[in-house]
């Protein structure tokens, strides 16, 4: 198989699972097998192209000549190889969660759920892979508009509300922000293909690269970048899956990627460090970092305060693609990868957590390590990665832009992601041990009868776990954390490979 | 009979008319209606072929020369109109048989299809021909055809919104007549390549201003650009779906056709942009067209309306293209003509489709459609994405070369506008899909279905053609950029 037929399979296979699992219909275990076979499809799809891009080629094939000048194209290079691994790796244990999830949770509309969400994957794909600009810009759009159904599946008015908020903030700063910057780009240097070393070189002067960044930066509001990142909280509305899959891994680091994508191939990592326009983007995403925690720190409803925790890492990240240095590229793509895993797993578990005991508050989930103890197992790997202690992979990211920040000599950004850390611990960690270490929260008050039930409760508690599919999801997704822990070093070089002249890592 | 196309092109839409109206009952008006679109489309397709092969085309009318006979000349601009008419015509007629006998008197029928073939003939010879009273004719033919077809509405209040466009449709087509004299009295001539020819050596003189003055005028009522807009509204609201569908697509068009035959090719690129300050002009009425329309979209409760404002905005970008005077604006609203058409057309059609099921076109009788009606729905959001602009759909192409044009001419504050609008879109076309998607059937609300395949086919042929034309585009841009072209270098 050609390496160009295996990119145009991505994108186009799960289409075609799409189109599969919308004419099987009403047949539930069929219409899985449809999803797992398009995921497992994809996911080699993905590995098959690892070996042509490490060996230092750059499969590309265009698509369609769109416009004069500007085709919709695809090209395998590092970072987007990397991206669309763990979108489709990561897939194929959300399809697993998702028939626990959806089945326990007994959600109509399960036919329309699957499709749209091998057509959002579809887009990933499409983003992952992009060859210039507006290819990237088209798939984004359509990613945006293939996840509206998922986010609003409920359809009650408080998903409508969602929603809106959803769509409104996501295609309102695409249009009018980075479509923006996309025609500036063209206007200015006539191209918009993505190159190593970037193609703004000697086309503008530093003022106009700087608020060209601030467009690209603000206008994805995928990477939920302060101010615009209302969208994710709304988002929540959505079943725990497609808040997992979507908003852990698919959506908000298509945002990310796609950041990082542009500062290494249209600005140039050199061009940044040198016109010093990545400065103040770093301060933008530094805030983002500690404000998001601190938001976080406040939230009682369990998803949302994942949602704000997403939002302060996505923004580590927006720091590492910033920083005008290599180490920050290689810290924010091992981050794209450790966090999706960590994240993932704690997405898993909130919605675990839903299914079996029918709780969504923190307040509420006191000492519920008794009755679902693997469940809140997973959920303390999660919480480690997300803090960036071993022995999870989230440690070797943070440890790359740790690093990057030294050598750029910025010491307060170094305090900030140290920081980061502390708070991270501070809204995870305590849930960990309240639910181990708590009394279960009683069902009656007052009485000597009570008392004594009570009691006894507390002393037996009964094991209610989550239905087998969803256990194993999160197994599967902390045992790639706890891996990245022990091999960092496949996925930082398949990100070094960028950098042609680093040598060896 | 190759060479007769240009003559053809009119006549058989002209001829099928009265032989409508002669065959009263039954189904065969619609059967000759549809033929004729059918083969009039075949005809306009030739002749774009033959225009982009060998260049433009001249025809005598009767054999009688130019300048005294009356000449019909195609190029690549009125070539790409005379496809987008008949072939807006040629998908709506088919649709036409089951909405007409939902919204029309049966006993009307037979005059329907009379009237709508005369708008037909009108507005495809409006477009080519080559000599300005016969342009007048028929916009004459044209507009007289469709105050009789909107005033067959089944609301009362259509008789008075084709009124309304009665009056000021004549006021502004005697403008046009009065700039026309005033052109004769001063040149001796009523062919356009002649004009173009005699009014250079007299271009500064009053007369000549005033004509000029004269026929902006009318035609900018004829398009509906602010402030002379206020027909339209009422106009599209009322009419029949079918009506609604066809003049939203081309009427409007047309007369921007009009106004650039008249500026580039007769007044010349120079003289028009020179002797008035007609870019600035055109940019304020643009973007007060844009702004201010798209707002009042968003608060409309019946969608018929909400989408005639769209309407507005929509032809607001595409004068704003105008408004540029480089190459690549005109080509943006060249194409915008094409992709509004389609867009348009295929949202007016799937209204038609809610229309003969729910019966009106009020936003409260869309709750839960989506459901009840989802091929019909789902097309209308996809032409909603079209509307907005988002990439894959023809729409993104316009908007695409509209800013583009803006930042080649160094506006920026024009390009913000332009993507900034958009985002009013979004809010009124998600209006629609969110009472259709989100809202519970109301309790007395008939079983309704997807309506029959002869009005979803050619509702989804247009739907298609809004993605198709987003991601093929080389016919829309490849047309435009080459008319866009051959106008200002055609330019006396």
């Amino acid at each position: 198989m050609t390496e160009q037929v295996l990119l145009i399979l991505t994108v186009l296979a799960p289409l075609v699972g799409a189109a599969g699992i919308v004419l099987i219909g009403d047949r539930p275990n069929l219409r899985e097998s449809v999803t797992l076979i398009t995921a497992g499809g994809l996911f080699a799809i993905n590995i098959a192209l690892i070996s042509f891009v490490t060996d230092g080629g750059r499969p590309e094939v265009e698509l369609v000549s769109f416009l004069p000048g500007a085709s919709i194209k695809l090209v395998a290079e590092p970072l987007g190889l990397l991206f669309g691994l763990i979108a489709s790796g990561l897939w194929i244990v959300t399809s697993i969660y998702s028939i626990g999830y959806m089945r326990g949770h007994g959600e109509k509309n399960q036919t329309r759920f699957y499709a749209y969400f091998a057509i959002a994957l579809s887009s990933t794909m499409g983003v992952a892979y992009a060859g210039n600009l507006i290819s990237m810009f088209a798939f984004y759009e359509v990613l945006s508009l293939s996840t509206y159904p998922l986010v609003t599946h409920a359809g009650t008015e408080e998903a409508r509300r969602g929603g809106r908020t959803y769509i409104g903030i996501l295609i309102g700063s695409s249009i009018a922000l980075f479509l923006f910057a996309i025609l500036w780009t063209w206007t200015s240097t006539g191209s918009m293909d993505f190159v190593p070393g970037g193609i703004l070189r000697g086309k503008m002067d530093s003022l106009s690269l700087s608020v060209l960044l601030g467009l690209f930066v603000f206008g994805i509001a995928k990477a939920g970048v302060m101010p615009f990142h209302r969208w994710l909280p709304a988002a929540m509305v959505a079943p725990t899956p497609v808040s997992a899959l979507l908003h852990a891994v698919a959506v908000v680091k298509a945002g990310v990627f796609a950041i990082t994508k542009i500062a290494v191939y249209i600005f140039g990592i050199d061009l940044l460090a040198e016109a010093g326009s990545g400065r103040f983007f770093m301060y933008v995403a530094a805030t983002t970092i500690v404000l998001a925690s601190i938001v976080a720190l406040r939230q009682d409803d369990l998803k949302k305060r994942l949602a704000y925790s997403t939002i302060s890492q996505l923004s580590f990240i927006v720091l590492g693609a910033m920083m005008g240095h290599s180490l920050g590229i290689i810290g924010g793509g091992m981050h794209i990868a450790t966090h999706a895993l960590g994240k993932i797993t704690l997405f898993f578990a909130a919605g675990a957590i839903l299914v079996a005991l029918h709780k969504t508050k923190v307040s509420e989930m006191r000492g519920i390590g008794r009755t679902m103890p693997l469940t809140m197992a997973f959920f303390l790997i999660g919480s480690l990665s997300i803090s960036g202690l071993p022995p999870t992979g989230g440690l070797w990211s943070k440890w790359y832009l740790l690093m990057g920040t030294l050598e750029i000599g910025d010491y307060i950004l170094f305090v900030v992601l140290l920081l980061s850390s502390l708070l991270s611990m501070g809204y995870l960690l305590p849930i960990v041990v309240r639910a181990f270490f708590a009394a279960p929260q009683a069902g009656g008050h007052g009485g000597v009868g009570a008392a004594v039930s009570d009691a006894e409760e507390a002393a037996r508690p009964a094991i209610k776990e989550a239905p087998l599919f969803i256990l194993i999801a999160m197994a599967i997704s902390s045992a790639g954390t706890i891996a990245l822990f022990f091999a960092p070093g496949p996925v930082a070089r398949l990100v070094a490979q960028i950098f042609p002249d680093l040598g060896g890592l | 009979m190759i060479a007769h196309l240009p003559a053809l092109q009119v006549a058989i839409p002209l001829f099928a008319a009265p032989l409508c109206v002669l065959l009263r009952k039954g189904t065969l008006p619609w059967l000759i209606a549809v033929a004729v679109s059918w083969v009039a489309l075949l005809i306009a397709g030739v002749q774009l072929d033959n225009v982009i092969d060998d260049g433009p085309i001249s025809y005598a009318l009767g054999g009688f020369a130019a300048p005294f006979g009356i000449e019909y000349r195609i190029d690549p601009l009125n070539a790409f109109m005379l496809l987008i008419v008949s072939g807006i015509a040629a998908v709506v007629l088919p649709f036409a048989r089951k909405s007409v006998e939902a919204e029309i008197r049966e006993d009307q029928h037979f005059l329907f299809y009379g009237a709508f073939l005369l708008m037909l003939t009108g507005l495809l010879g409006m477009a080519v021909t080559g000599d300005a009273f016969n342009l007048f004719v028929f916009i004459e033919i044209s507009a007289l055809s469709s105050y009789a077809l909107i005033a067959m509405g089944k609301n009362r209040r259509a008789l008075r919104a084709a009124f309304t466009y009665l009056v000021m449709g004549t006021a502004g087509a005697t403008f046009i007549l009065i700039g026309i004299g005033l052109l004769y009295v001063v040149t001796g001539t009523l062919n356009m390549a002649d004009l173009a020819q005699r009014l250079q050596p007299i271009s500064e003189t009053r007369t000549v201003l005033v004509a000029f003055t004269f026929i902006l005028v009318g035609v900018s009522l004829k398009l509906a650009l602010f402030p002379l807009h206020l027909w339209l509204p009422n106009a599209y609201t009322y009419a029949p779906s079918v009506v609604t569908a066809f003049l939203a697509a081309t009427a409007t068009k047309v007369a921007i056709y009009v106004l650039l035959r008249f500026v580039f090719t007769i007044f010349g690129v120079d003289f028009s942009f020179g002797a008035l300050p007609l870019q600035e002009i055109f940019l304020v009425l643009a973007i007060a067209s844009i702004v201010i329309a798209s707002t009042v979209a968003i608060y409309q409760n019946n969608v018929k309306r909400l989408l005639a404002y769209s309407s507005l905005a929509q032809i607001g970008y595409i004068i704003l293209g105008f408004s540029y005077g480089n190459v690549t604006g005109l080509s943006a609203s060249i194409m915008h003509l094409f992709n509004h058409a389609a867009t348009k057309g295929a949202l007016f059609l799937i209204m038609g489709c809610v229309v003969y099921r729910v019966g009106s076109a009020h936003i409260d009788r869309l709750q839960g459609l989506g459901r009840r009606m989802p091929l019909t729905m789902f097309g209308f959001t996809i032409a909603g994405l079209s509307l907005i602009g988002v990439p894959l759909t023809a729409g993104f192409i316009s908007k695409w070369y509209l800013v583009l044009g803006a930042m080649e001419r160094g506006w920026w504050p024009v390009a913000v506008v332009v993507l900034a609008t958009s985002l009013l879109a979004v809010v009124y076309v998600w209006k629609v899909v969110e009472v259709a998607y989100f809202r519970p059937l109301p309790e007395d609300a008939a079983e309704v279905t997807d309506p029959p395949l002869s009005m979803l086919i050619p509702a989804w042929i247009l739907i298609l053609a809004t993605i198709y034309f987003g991601i093929e585009t080389s016919l829309p841009v490849g047309i435009s950029q080459q008319a866009a072209q051959f106008l200002f270098a055609a330019s006396p």
